[in-house]
């Protein structure tokens, strides 16, 4: 297989889903409500592009990747990834998916199976697709290179790497059969503060390289600022702001972005006590027991009658490009109560 | 807050070496590690994993299992005493109460069958001449100085029943309940959600402010040690490798790692072309690389001898920084150069 270079974004998006929704326990009858982990939940990625899929534990960014790639049967909504539908349930149909759409693990020491060589865990995907063994064994070694490993190192076990070199193994295992969308689920949350900038570097290089389009999920908000293009900020498991790096990072208009962005501690000593900060009362509330209206208003600042009576949709705004779900969206103004 | 640093200090690590039995023999997880800190003050103590950050502080704190741990070396002097030479019984009194700790896990942390106020009070009960109905008084109080709503209500809740942030700030409270001098922080906002971690930043400033104590952070998260201390302590490969007050450590590292740390970093506001990474990974414990440990990793060394065969000892390099780097000096002129 060859490393082109993949056609440039052309008019229809690669990955398309239109009112995603996922519950759990839906059917195990009225004692217990179901938990509503994604609540229509629409999104495009275009080739080539990366898009972040940011919010707090719980918000449902890892169960929307999770229903994109097909290991969670959606309860409803519509998933079209490179002119085709997703099939939920039809193993062949996904398997097909998965030479086109991959997923990297947050955790690299889990994500490996500990009793298999690098070599068998890069090469069964490869033996899979109907490679012989010669061609899969250039392949691998092709691969190694590729994410910054020795192919000598081969015939070792996962324990025998560090967790960054892990991760690398993990990212070559999706890339094997050249696909056209990475879903990336927190893929330097786990990794020392010094190998994290290796790995946002390779993950940059080998876009450039393939025109990858990646999912990043992730909470890190300096990470998905470095590497995202467009952002969609989750809460409750909506989206309640999405739209480019700068649009989101320098004019958000949600008050849960602001907030979000309030709180991440900036590495300059200078700026203490200088920066406003925005702290957030209490928890986010359970996604079995949403609140009625805006799934955020309880622990928004700008809450008012229309908040609890109404959920807003997620719309343009008549002073900003990016998509906002807030009654009250705008600049940060007031200070918070 | 500014400190003087005069006076004795509160806690004097000096030269401590915390050993760990392993498969591979003896294995120097701490190695001659000395730091200090003055009475209020706020220290943080960063390195990535295995830097011996949290293993310096268990020592502190007398919790090193043994076997298959033992400290081979140093002193650990607190307001001038010896915890090292202390008996276990004396240990136990000055625990959780001169000195006082909070975790990164808030859920192992907690009994899971008795209620958080209870926690609390007991903490005091154990230490004080406190009685029942006066320490569970300032249990409520506690809890409502660390943030925790309906405080009342929640004094008689089991842990399960409080969110993740919530526990935090049970701990927070719980460390300060008997007006310790020093806290110890191990990664104390780690495992929350960045708006959770905003709180427990509140929670802890506010318990400082309360309680006066001099605390110890522990952490690999540099907003944090930018938003938080006074001075700061770089540890790599189990020694310590800078010290500086945080300005200074930000803007002016004399430490290759120290630089290169920062250098890593995303930042939020502003999008270089490309990171600049540390190459490399850090060192294993077992086979730590001879001379100075993060040879093989620096982009200042340019493959000196003295690198790979003498240990770097710390230097003053300017007043109150030290830097424990051979050609230290060389990195304040590329500084200059820089700002030239």
């Amino acid at each position: 297989m060859t490393a082109e270079a993949r056609p440039a974004p052309s008019g229809s998006p690669l990955l398309q889903i239109d009112n995603l929704v996922k519950h759990y326990g839906a059917r195990g009858g009225a004692r217990k409500p179901a938990i509503r982990a994604v609540n229509d939940i629409s999104l495009t990625l275009r080739a080539g592009e990366t898009l972040g899929l940011v919010g707090e534990s719980g918000c449902g960014k890892s169960t929307t990747g999770r229903c994109i790639i097909g290991l969670e049967q959606p309860t409803g909504g519509r998933i079209v990834f490179d002119g085709k539908p997703v099939v939920h349930g039809k193993r062949t149909a996904l398997t097909a998916m998965w030479r086109d759409m991959q997923y990297v693990f947050q955790d690299p020491f889990a994500s490996l199976n500990p009793l298999m060589t690098v070599f068998a865990i890069l090469s069964e995907p490869l033996r899979l697709s109907g490679m012989s063994a010669a061609e899969a064994q250039a392949r691998v070694a092709e691969l190694m290179r590729l994410v910054g490993l020795a192919p000598e190192h081969g015939n070792r076990f996962p324990h025998e790497f560090s967790g960054g070199q892990r991760q690398r193994i993990g990212i070559a295992r999706a890339l094997a059969l050249n696909p056209k969308l990475l879903i990336l689920d927190e893929p330097v949350s786990a990794l020392d503060v010094s190998i994290q900038a290796q790995v946002i570097n390779l993950l940059e290089d080998l876009q450039e390289r393939f025109g990858l389009a990646y999912l990043f999920i992730a909470h890190d908000l300096s990470v998905v600022s470095h590497i995202c293009d467009r952002i969609a900020v989750m809460y409750l498991g909506r989206i309640v702001e999405i739209g480019t790096r700068e649009e989101i990072f320098e004019h958000p208009q949600h008050p849960y972005t602001q907030a979000l962005l309030s709180a991440v501690p900036i590495d300059d000593p200078d700026l203490r006590g200088k920066r406003k900060r925005i702290v957030l009362q209490g928890d986010p509330p359970s996604p079995a027991n949403p609140p009625s209206g805006c799934s955020f208003r309880t622990r928004c600042w700008k809450t008012t009658e229309v908040c609890a009576a109404e959920a807003p949709a997620l719309e343009p705004k008549p002073h900003a490009r990016q998509a906002v779900a807030c009654h009250h969206a705008g600049v940060l103004t007031a200070e918070p109560a | 807050m500014v400190h003087e640093n005069s006076g004795q200090p509160l806690l004097s690590v000096e030269g401590l070496i915390t050993e760990f039995r392993s498969a591979e023999g003896m294995v120097r997880a701490v190695d001659e590690v000395s730091y200090q800190i003055w009475p209020g003050e706020t220290l943080a103590v960063v390195g990535e994993s295995g830097s011996g950050k949290s293993v310096t502080a268990m020592s502190v704190l007398g919790l090193i299992p043994r076997p298959p741990g033992r400290i081979a070396g140093g002193r650990i002097l607190f307001e001038g005493r010896d915890l090292l030479t202390v008996t276990p019984g004396e240990m136990r009194a000055i625990r959780g109460k001169a000195i006082s700790m909070i975790f990164q896990d808030p859920m192992t942390s907690l009994n899971p069958v008795l209620t958080v106020g209870f926690q609390i009070a007991e903490a005091m009960l154990a230490h004080g001449d406190m009685g029942r109905t006066e320490a569970a008084e300032r249990a409520v109080e506690l809890l409502k100085t660390v943030g925790v709503p309906n405080a009342p209500e929640r004094y008689h809740q089991f842990p399960h029943q409080f969110s993740g942030g919530m526990r935090q700030r049970a701990l927070i409270a719980m460390a300060i309940a008997n007006r310790p001098r020093l806290v110890i922080a191990d990664e104390p906002t780690t495992a929350l959600d960045v708006t959770i971690q905003a709180q427990v930043f509140e929670a802890l400033r506010l318990a400082q402010a309360e309680t006066q104590a001099a605390m110890v952070l522990i952490t690999h998260d540099m907003g944090l040690v930018a938003e938080l201390a006074d001075r700061v302590v770089v540890m790599y490969g189990g020694r310590v490798v800078e010290t500086a007050d945080v300005r200074t450590l930000f803007h002016a590292p004399r430490h290759p790692y120290t630089k290169g740390l920062l250098a890593s970093l995303p930042r939020m506001h502003e999008r270089s072309e490309r990171l600049t990474p540390i190459p490399g990974a850090p060192p294993s414990l077992v086979n730590r690389p001879s001379g100075c440990a993060f040879h093989p990793r620096c982009a200042h060394s340019a493959g000196r001898l003295p690198c790979r065969t003498d240990v770097p000892v710390m230097r003053e390099i300017e007043a109150a920084h030290w830097s424990a780097c051979h050609y230290a000096e060389e990195l304040r002129q590329s500084q200059e150069r820089v700002e030239a």
